[in-house]
């Protein structure tokens, strides 16, 4: 592959990133949220291989495939037994509506390429222009994170941003060293097993996994 | 080299076993034995930095210095007294029926492992190492703060969980721009995020990047630190877990992601010819400062109380690492440890003067110093001391950071004073009405463990009167350190 094939694979990548954030962002379904979260896993791990592959950075293919193992498929598979078991309603309350959180979304993609600017001008990887992109899908989580009321939602928001998070990291720096890297997915893998208890958990309590009743217990 | 992997592998070793055994007895014994042995490790490998000087191990991956040495003697000391106290506290809770032999076994072996993966933040070389430590951190407290699974508990957890990952993950993205800097100089095989490495080069780091790499870190670790306004977390997570959990989330937690703070401020300060980084800190602290003292006259749970005078205190060093030069980190440093010797005495002793009043609420203890006077001694004074009255060491640190703040920063000198003027009416006035009057409690079941009270209350004494000459030596090598 020529350094201009794969510079355009990584933007193209890039872009479905984003998209998929947006997507995120706007979906209803639980299901399908778990879906979307499951092809930004993909996409990841794939620009990460194309990454791997054009620099010929060889702990780049062992996070390809630890990102693949995690987040496409240990991931979705916990959080799809999750709600299976929780028996949770299809759709998703949101406390905006959608078309006020695009718009939302918008501004922050506008914000995030003004902030990556000067950093992607001293960029000297091929892929300068992605710093942005995965700055604006950091943003575009937290975005959803505070919009969405339940706990599951919130709590794929958070797993999303982390994507975000990680596509920076390959994209603008060919990734971080690799002890870092599994140090991470520890920490997410641990977080989410911990998350599966604690719903179950918040479900006893309350009877629901809305997170706005939890917020009355404590007004006095 | 075999100190520091005592001290790093003996929480571990010690909360696997805790969590294998289980049901036995010994348990809060092998807790304390654990801590005992981390403790004396940390003293020995204190004794080596301080006779040899500053060293990287393990292949440069871990590093001490006299800035974190220090940090993880404390932490290994407040982790042991912690642990006598947690002893006879929860035998009281479990036989008032709010905890089960299972949820004990779960407290004693991940507030073990909470310790080693604060002495892993503190002791590693490798920025993203950290990151990887606090999140681990953040994830063993988040269990211990629902360790009473009530729904307050939960709630106060799954706030802490949310506020604290999303913050931590704007840290990662710091530490992601600052390895991109890094790299730059460094190339990627060169150990871009060890942070030997990268003092070395600092300054020709790119002064664009670092400055946007430490906004991220500071939003992220300040989190942690429990900065206004990110601080939300903190009075219920404090509040709602058992005390011996709030003593090490003030006491230590706190330290060590503003440990995380300075440690990247040193590289900030370095690339950049401006103050950038420690205005960013004094804007936060002062915030944080103010903000908690106001906070503080409308608490009426006694570990939210003193979970808000944490943030008042945390701001209070952000404010002095941010001053910089040599007095302010001194002060910084000294209120370090005298904020956490002193808040986790104050909670050993609210501990107990909860479980005899059956109620956190501040309104119905009462009558402390009659019916236990060691109790309503330890409070009392433990109180005055977090105050800042002379003679005890938080007067020392204060007096240190308002002198250098009415020298270089007059300006923010009344809003410090205020500050401290109101936490002290707030404060001492509830405190008074908990101690005095006639007593409402009852005996407990078990005798309480008041020693590291008092051995705590007696530190910070002995470092308002008098800092032992290796112990100043030690701390301006530190200030020295941080610039």
């Amino acid at each position: 592959m020529t350094p201009a094939v794969s510079g355009q694979l990584i933007n193209l990548f890039a872009a479905i990133m984003l998209l998929l954030g947006f997507a995120m962002l706007s979906q209803r379904r639980i299901i399908t949220l778990i879906n979307l979260f499951m092809l930004q896993g993909i996409v990841l791990s794939l620009s990460t291989l194309v990454v791997a592959q054009s620099t010929g950075q060889t702990h780049l293919l062992w996070s390809a495939a630890l990102t693949f193992v995690l987040k496409v498929i240990v991931l979705p598979y916990i959080l799809h037994r999750l709600i299976r078991k929780l028996s949770i309603k299809w759709d998703v309350e949101t406390l905006i509506n959608i078309p006020t959180t695009m718009l939302a979304g918008i501004a922050l993609v506008v914000i995030a390429f003004n902030v990556a600017q000067p950093i992607s001008q001293l960029s000297g990887t091929i892929t300068r222009a992605t710093i942005g992109i995965a700055l604006a899908c950091v943003l575009l989580a937290f975005l959803m994170m505070i919009t969405r009321s339940k706990a599951v939602p919130q709590v794929i928001a958070f797993l999303a941003m982390e994507n975000g998070l990680f596509f920076a990291a390959t994209s603008a720096t060919y990734g971080m060293p690799m002890v870092v890297e599994l140090g991470i997915a520890l920490d997410v893998l641990v977080g989410m097993v911990i998350l599966g208890v604690f719903f179950f958990q918040i479900r006893e309590q309350f009877d629901s996994l809305d997170i706005r009743q939890m917020e009355k217990v404590h007004e006095e | 080299m075999i100190e520091l992997a005592f001290v790093l592998a003996t929480p571990f070793a010690s909360g696997l076993i805790l969590a294998l055994i289980g049901h036995w007895r010994g348990a809060a014994e092998i807790n304390s034995a654990g801590s005992l042995i981390t403790l004396l490790a940390a003293c020995v490998l204190t004794a080596r930095v301080v006779s040899e000087g500053p060293m990287t191990l393990f292949d440069e991956q871990f590093f001490v210095d006299p800035l974190n040495v220090f940090l993880i003697t404390l932490t290994a000391l407040v982790g042991f007294t912690t642990s006598l106290f947690s002893r006879p506290y929860m035998r009281v809770e479990h036989e008032h029926g709010r905890l089960t032999i299972g949820r004990l076994r779960l407290y004693h072996s991940m507030f073990q492992m909470f310790m080693g993966t604060m002495l892993i933040a503190l002791s590693t070389n490798n920025l993203g190492v950290l990151w990887v430590a606090m999140e681990a951190a953040t994830l063993t407290t988040v269990l211990l703060v629902a360790l009473y699974r009530t729904p307050a508990s939960l709630e106060a957890a799954w706030k802490y969980f949310i506020l604290c990952g999303v913050g931590i993950a704007q840290a990662l993205f710091g530490t992601i721009l600052l390895y991109f800097a890094a790299e730059r100089v460094l190339g990627h095989e060169g150990g871009a995020l060890l942070w030997t490495h990268l003092d070395a080069v600092k300054t020709q780091l790119e002064p664009t990047v670092l400055s946007l790499a430490f906004v991220f870190l500071l939003v992220g670790y300040g989190t942690k630190t429990g900065l206004v306004p990110l601080h939300n977390w903190l009075p219920d997570a404090h509040a709602e877990g058992p005390t011996p959990v709030s003593a090490v989330l003030s006491g230590l937690l706190l330290n060590v992601a503003l440990y995380a703070i300075i440690r990247c401020k040193v590289l900030v300060d370095g690339a950049l010819p401006t103050h950038f980084a420690g205005n960013l800190m004094m804007g936060f602290g002062l915030l944080s400062v103010v903000v908690a003292a106001f906070y503080l006259a409308r608490q009426k749970d006694v570990k939210r109380l003193f979970g808000y005078s944490s943030i008042e205190h945390m701001g209070l060093i952000t404010f002095a690492f941010g001053m910089g030069g040599p007095v302010a980190n001194f002060a910084g440093l000294l209120h370090m440890t005298v904020h956490s010797l002193t808040k986790s005495a104050i909670f050993f002793a609210v501990g107990h003067a909860a479980q005899k009043a059956g109620t956190q609420v501040i309104d119905d203890i009462r009558g402390l110093l009659k019916h236990s006077p060691t109790i309503g001694w330890g409070m009392m004074l433990g109180s005055l001391a977090i105050l800042g009255m002379p003679p005890f060491g938080v007067f020392t640190s204060e007096f240190l950071i308002l002198t250098t703040a009415i020298k270089h920063y007059p300006w923010a000198t009344p809003f410090l004073l205020v500050a401290l003027g109101v936490a002290f009416a707030a404060i001492f006035g509830k405190v008074q009405g908990m101690v005095f009057g006639e007593p409402n409690v009852a005996d407990l079941p078990h005798r309480p463990a008041l020693i590291p009270v008092f051995v705590h209350l007696g530190l910070v004494l002995m470092l308002g009167l008098w800092i032992p000459p290796y112990l100043a030596d030690w701390y301006r090598q530190a200030a020295r350190l941080i610039g």
